[in-house]
């Protein structure tokens, strides 16, 4: 058979050994099981956990299969899905924190907003689903970045919008660490000077992170006199996100 | 005082849901459980009434467990109902005596034309508001009489009951024999001027007295449930358009809604005085509160919209879900000529032929899946202009702006080619399960969580908005050829197609 191309072959086990096995594996384990070099092993594995198929555990250093890899096959959760699951729950954001509510999905590194609620005010507003956003430039896009399993962070250079927009990618990388550990996303005016917004992430029952959902405002109304997001209105954020992940199955957390 | 909240149970066609709101008429929490659609025969629709009663109290505790609130934490629990759905059950025993007969069934199609005689289809018109049809209770009470063995009699004698879904929940809930003026329009047997039982109608359509509900408002404490639920108001009834109607605040003559559920429901609220259609659409009661006048309504009831996406998903599977037709339907720029009239019941509104099935008209070898998608989500768009189109006459109002709820509200593709062919805007208020929000406010108003309608009206704001932006020559074109398409799926049914 022409054209088998042996690395695959060798990836390929390794991922089907990952999935067999109910715990984490080091790269010892694995060559030793494979009968392969632990240099071969260890680029194979470097490999897949670029492209988001396994992940590495901190603290042990061991290998367990990623989050990419639950992408595949399953197929991602259809956008108009997600906003029809999430209707009940992005009404109530909307009339709890008075403001417009926002959902979006990660598209070719930008967001793609999937579902939009009017700031209850009977204003007249118009309706933005389909509209793309910069990544990170909006509290949106930093939950879905942060939580992007391949991490990729669209297109460089990052383009600036305003004087607090972070175009440093370092510094990006260390806002979006933020972001995992806190849980939810805060763009301050970084996307449009006066404009503030909050989002949290939308998880599945494998906990894969969805789509995103947030509110956005004039920095008079989100933030507190200190410039700080007020707190009520992060905890409704999170409260939707995690009303809507319970809709898809996720476990409460 | 911890915060106090409203429950409302919604029984619908395909599932009963449980919304708990707070007082700003936010959702607090929410659950939901399908039951099981019996098919015994083409053109017959059954519901197994004690398994709805079943899912009903799974639901409430479902929705009070999740958010950690109990019984206590509630004023009162309201109900609105799919309607026409009849019910008849062992006064002693409390079992129902067949299953529930679901206002899709057609099996009464010889029956109404039998009870129209000479006079036809609008004999009864001028007393209930309704044209003779398939679609309404008191002609499926008539059936079960003439078909469950020995009924007749023990219905003339009061030891069966007669009930739509309202009934039969406030009877489980509370042991009282209620329905309220909403429900009861819709059974034929009703008066709409006197809102009572209407003896001419009794007498012609064959349902004896006896076995009948207590006719109610639709806004007051019915009863306290027993039970699990003990000690809970029961304080309101609707049946799920007219709650959906209240939930979406048309309170003054000239408001209306259009709910897509199921089948989609167009109400206008008329005021205090029945207004009587010459153009195919119904005469009904919208609510009543308490002891003020009744509020009238006149209804364009389109039975199959969100069911033939629904159809689309578990009998043609080519989706997996409902709202995968919107991306299906956007793989293509268009129909590509395709047309799909779902008449799976006959045709309602504005037409009332059961005599109609459904047709996929101008097909060719063009077509592909993603036109056919199209075609479902645009029969919805179509039908809606139909009906609209005959209030627009019967009302003597042109609609200027069609707000709607629903969960096929959060179909993008369809709101937008709906405001399209009907070339007004299209608006959703922030709340879509207007049908238990209006449930919810007619049992708030009963008990005082709420003080007026006017408080309720504040609650209502625009969540999403679409504006029409089809060339008028599309729009012609586009319902030319549905009003052709529709041609073709009359007259299907033929005599030896109704023997059994
Ligand atoms: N995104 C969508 N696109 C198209 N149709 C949809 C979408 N989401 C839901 N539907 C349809 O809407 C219907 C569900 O809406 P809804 O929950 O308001 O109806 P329902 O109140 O359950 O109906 P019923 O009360 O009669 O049981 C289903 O028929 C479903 O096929
Ligand atoms: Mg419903």
């Amino acid at each position: 058979m022409p054209g088998l191309i042996q690395s695959i072959e060798r990836a390929a086990a390794v991922l089907r050994l990952l999935a067999s096995g109910a715990r984490k594996m080091g790269v010892g384990e694995l060559a030793t099981a494979l009968d392969l070099p632990k240099g071969t092993v260890h680029g194979i594995l470097r490999t897949l956990q670029h492209v988001g198929f396994v992940e590495q555990s901190p603290d042990t250093g061991k290998y367990q299969l990623g989050p990419a890899l639950f992408h595949i096959g399953s197929s991602y959760l259809d956008g108009n899905e997600l906003r029809t699951r999430a209707l009940n729950w992005s009404d109530s954001l909307a009339g709890r924190s008075r403001e417009s509510v926002r959902i979006g999905t990660l598209h070719e590194g930008q967001v793609l907003v999937v579902h939009h609620v009017f700031r209850p005010d009977n204003s007249s507003q118009v309706l933005e689903v389909g509209a793309l956003l910069p990544a990170h430039a909006s509290a949106l896009g930093k939950v879905l970045l942060a939580n992007d399993p391949v991490g990729e962070l669209g297109e460089q250079p990052l383009a600036r919008f305003t004087e607090a927009t972070v175009t440093e990618p370092e510094r990006l990388a260390e806002a979006l660490e933020d972001v995992r550990r806190r849980g939810w996303a805060a763009d301050l005016e970084e996307l449009v000077e006066g404009e503030v917004s909050l989002a949290a992430p939308i998880r599945d029952r494998r906990t894969v992170t969805v789509g995103a959902i947030g509110v956005s405002g004039p920095v008079e109304r989100l933030c507190d006199s200190a410039g700080e997001p007020r707190t009520d209105l992060v905890s409704y954020v999170r409260e939707a996100a995690r009303a809507i992940s319970r809709e898809l199955g996720a476990i409460p957390w | 005082m911890s915060q106090q909240y409203i429950a409302a149970i919604d029984q619908g066609t395909t599932s009963s849901r449980c919304i708990v709101f707070d007082h700003d008429g936010s959702i607090v929490s929410v659950a939901q459980k399908e039951h099981r659609q019996i098919f015994p025969k083409p053109g017959w629709v059954e519901h197994d009434a004690e398994e709805i009663w079943d899912n009903v109290l799974d639901v409430v505790h479902g929705a009070l467990s999740k958010m950690s609130i109990t019984v206590h934490d509630l004023v009162a629990v309201g109900i609105t109902n799919q309607r026409e759905t009849t019910v008849v059950w062992d006064r002693a025993t409390g079992k129902p005596v067949h299953n529930a007969i679901v206002w899709q069934d057609t099996r009464t199609d010889q029956l109404v034309r039998e009870l129209g005689g000479d006079a036809g289809q609008d004999r009864f018109r001028e007393l209930c508001g309704l044209p003779l049809a398939t679609y309404f209770a008191g002609p499926k009470a008539r059936w079960l009489l003439d078909h469950v063995p020995g009924l007749r009699e023990r219905a003339e004698v009061g030891e069966v009951l007669f009930g739509t879904m309202d009934t039969w929940l406030i009877w489980k809930l509370t042991g009282r024999h209620v329905t309220d003026v909403t429900n009861a329009s819709r059974t034929m047997l009703m008066n709409l001027a006197t809102l009572d039982w209407d003896d001419t109608l009794l007498d012609a359509i064959g349902v004896p007295r006896a076995m009948l509900p207590e006719i109610r408002s639709s806004a007051e404490v019915y009863g306290t449930a027993t039970g699990t639920l003990a000690g809970l108001p029961v304080a309101s009834a609707l049946g799920d358009q007219q709650a959906a109607l209240f939930g979406q605040t048309c309170y003054s003559p000239g408001e209306g809604k259009c709910t897509y559920g199921t089948g989609s429901f167009l109400l206008l609220n008329t005021g205090d005085k029945p207004v009587k259609s010459v153009n195919g659409l119904l005469t009904t009661v919208g609510y009543k509160i308490g002891d003020e006048p009744a509020t009238y309504a006149l209804e364009g009831a389109i039975a199959v919209t969100g069911a033939l996406v629904q159809w689309f998903r578990d009998k043609v599977g080519l989706i997996a879900s409902a709202p995968e037709i919107e991306t299906l339907a956007r793989t293509v720029e268009d129909n590509g000529g395709c047309y799909f009239v779902p008449a799976f019941s006959g045709l309602f509104a504005p037409h009332w032929r059961s005599d109609a099935r459904g047709v996929i008209a101008g097909l060719t070898g063009y077509i592909d899946k993603g036109h056919i998608a199209r075609a479902v989500l645009e029969a919805t768009a179509w039908q809606t202009r139909e009906v609209v189109d005959a209030m627009n006459v019967d009302s003597g109002v042109e609609l200027t702006t069609l707000k709607v709820d629903g969960g096929m509200t959060a179909n993008n593709l369809l709101m937008q080619f709906l405001s399209d062919v009907l070339d007004v805007p299209v608006v959703r208020p922030i709340i879509a399960e207007t049908t238990c929000l209006g449930a919810a406010y007619a049992a708030g108003l009963a008990t005082g969580f709420w003080s007026d309608t006017e408080t309720l009206r504040e609650n209502w704001h625009k969540a999403a908005e679409w504006l029409p932006s089809m060339e008028e020559r599309a729009r012609g074109k586009g319902y030319r050829k549905w009003k052709k398409a529709v041609e073709r799926s009359m007259d299907w049914i033929d005599e030896d197609d109704k023997e059994d």
